[in-house]
């Protein structure tokens, strides 16, 4: 069928986005199949070359970044601390469990625990710091949950240590503060929300498939909570801190979501 | 009934292009994502088509893009099914139309004698890329919350499992891609009526055809 008016038909009153249109015009109004394709695929080329940099103007990160805070909000509204994560079976380990860092395995610096001390900062009553041998005494909690990085792989892990809320309630830490910031042997830091913190699968491991953690995995001391994407799990612990200072840790300042929750 | 009304409403074409941008941010980015940690060996996508120099600008991307595709998405579906678009355009689907029909639009013979009634292989494709979109959404859930909605999660095979589905439904989004831009090139007046409203609905309802439902 015709079309009425059809050199109306270009110029819409109000279009989805005039300045399609408007830095098409040409091409639309002597519009044939040929052409159409032609700039079809121009276009696609221009997205194509924009589309390597465009992430990384400072207007665009400090969208994309207030979406990504935004979205931290929706990801409290959504945990719920009662909602426990799937637990799986003995025979699902996977030994040893799968390495990563922000460096190769090679550049593990092992933590030398002779002179080594778990110290705590913040807002906690009783700051002694811990030798090895007390965390050790601690009642032993063993989850084996899976382990999912941001990157898209997973894998069952078995590990066991005392629980993040029952230490921190002997501490007498504020368990009304906003963050539990962890401090790593290897300059990383890590922070989560203290519900996340204190959600009944949060523990400080010490242990995997029943053994002391391997170097490369966090000995002597690493975080474990089920309801964190893996990198929310720093190894190598030497502080921990209780504060309400909003802190972005290694790999949220480089743009990952800073809940990152499961 | 308004007598002046376009066979796509202005909020329709307003919310198709949206979609349309959506969609594109949604792909390029999880393409970027899916780099980061591949599911077939085989398979990269190459930086020049995927969003972000990084990973973790492909996560940002993504999840911009899902509230613009998931809002926008929810206000397509209310307005199609309130508006009896849906009703007037995609049903019913007859499965004798739909491959007599497919058979024909592969020896290039479907008529589009009116723009304003979809055939029966449009109405497939249109509601097969919709219902696909939205297993998309939830199997996006499945993979961002696997604790939350763990139940969820466990019924797509787990967090690969999960993975896994929603890398299929982004293939067959980009198949339909392929089909839905290169038939509404061979007929540019399907392209150029998403623009500017296509005929008006009064001028088609002189034409005799028009599919009822009981």
């Amino acid at each position: 069928m015709s079309l009425k008016r059809p050199m109306s038909l270009f110029r819409p009153r109000r279009g989805p986005d005039p300045s399609i249109l408007a830095e098409h015009r040409a091409l639309i109004e002597e519009i044939d199949r040929r052409k159409l394709l032609r700039g079809a695929v121009s276009l696609g080329a221009l997205s194509m070359l924009t589309g390597c940099n465009i992430a990384e103007q400072p207007q665009v990160q400090s969208v994309l970044r207030a979406v990504s805070s935004f979205n931290d909000r929706v990801q409290e509204a959504i945990f719920d601390p009662n909602k426990l994560a799937p637990t799986y079976s003995v025979d699902q380990v996977v030994k040893p469990p799968r390495f990563n860092a922000y460096y190769e395995i090679e550049n593990v610096r092992p933590v030398d625990v002779s002179g080594w001390k778990l110290e705590l900062a913040g807002l906690v009553a009783d700051k002694r710091p811990w030798t090895l041998d007390q965390i050790y005494a601690l009642p032993e909690q063993e989850e084996i949950i899976k382990h999912i990085c941001v990157e898209g792989w997973d894998y069952i892990g078995q590990w066991s240590g005392p629980n993040l809320r029952q230490f921190l309630t002997r501490v007498g830490a504020d368990l009304s503060a906003k963050y539990v910031a962890f401090h790593g042997n290897d300059d990383y830091l890590e922070v989560i929300d203290m519900p996340s913190a204190l959600h009944p699968q949060t523990i400080l491991a010490t242990k995997y498939a029943g053994e002391p953690i391997a170097d490369p995995f966090g000995y002597p001391l690493r975080l474990r909570t089920a309801v964190k994407l893996g990198f929310k799990n720093p190894k190598w612990i030497r502080a921990i801190e209780v504060t309400n200072v909003y802190q972005e840790g290694f790999w949220e300042k480089q743009g990952f979501n800073w809940f990152s929750g499961l | 009934m308004n007598t002046s009304r376009k066979m796509h409403p202005l909020a329709i074409r307003m919310m198709h292009w949206t979609n349309a941008i959506a969609m594109i941010i949604m792909i390029m980015s999880g393409w970027k994502i899916y780099n980061d940690e591949v599911i077939f060996g085989f398979l990269h996508f190459p930086d020049a088509v995927t969003l972000g120099p990084w990973a973790q600008h492909g996560l940002q991307w993504h999840f911009f893009g899902m509230w613009i595709l998931a809002l926008n998405g929810l206000a397509y579906l209310a307005y199609g099914f309130l508006s009896g678009r849906f009703r007037r355009l995609l049903w019913p689907i007859r499965p004798r139309e739909v491959i007599g029909e497919a058979l024909a639009a592969l020896r290039f013979r479907l008529p589009h004698a009116d723009l304003t009634q979809y055939n029966a292989v449009q109405k497939t494709l249109y509601v097969g890329v919709m219902t696909v979109i939205v297993l998309q959404v939830i199997t996006g859930l499945a993979i961002w919350k696997p604790v939350q909605f763990a139940g969820l999660t466990a019924l797509f095979g787990g967090f690969q499992g999960a993975r896994l589905v929603h890398f299929f439904g982004m293939t067959a989004i980009c198949l339909f891609l392929v089909v839905h831009v290169a038939l509404a090139l061979l007929v540019p007046r399907t392209l150029l009526a998403m623009f500017t409203g296509g005929p008006r609905l009064d001028e088609a309802a002189a034409a005799p055809t028009h599919a009822s439902h009981s």
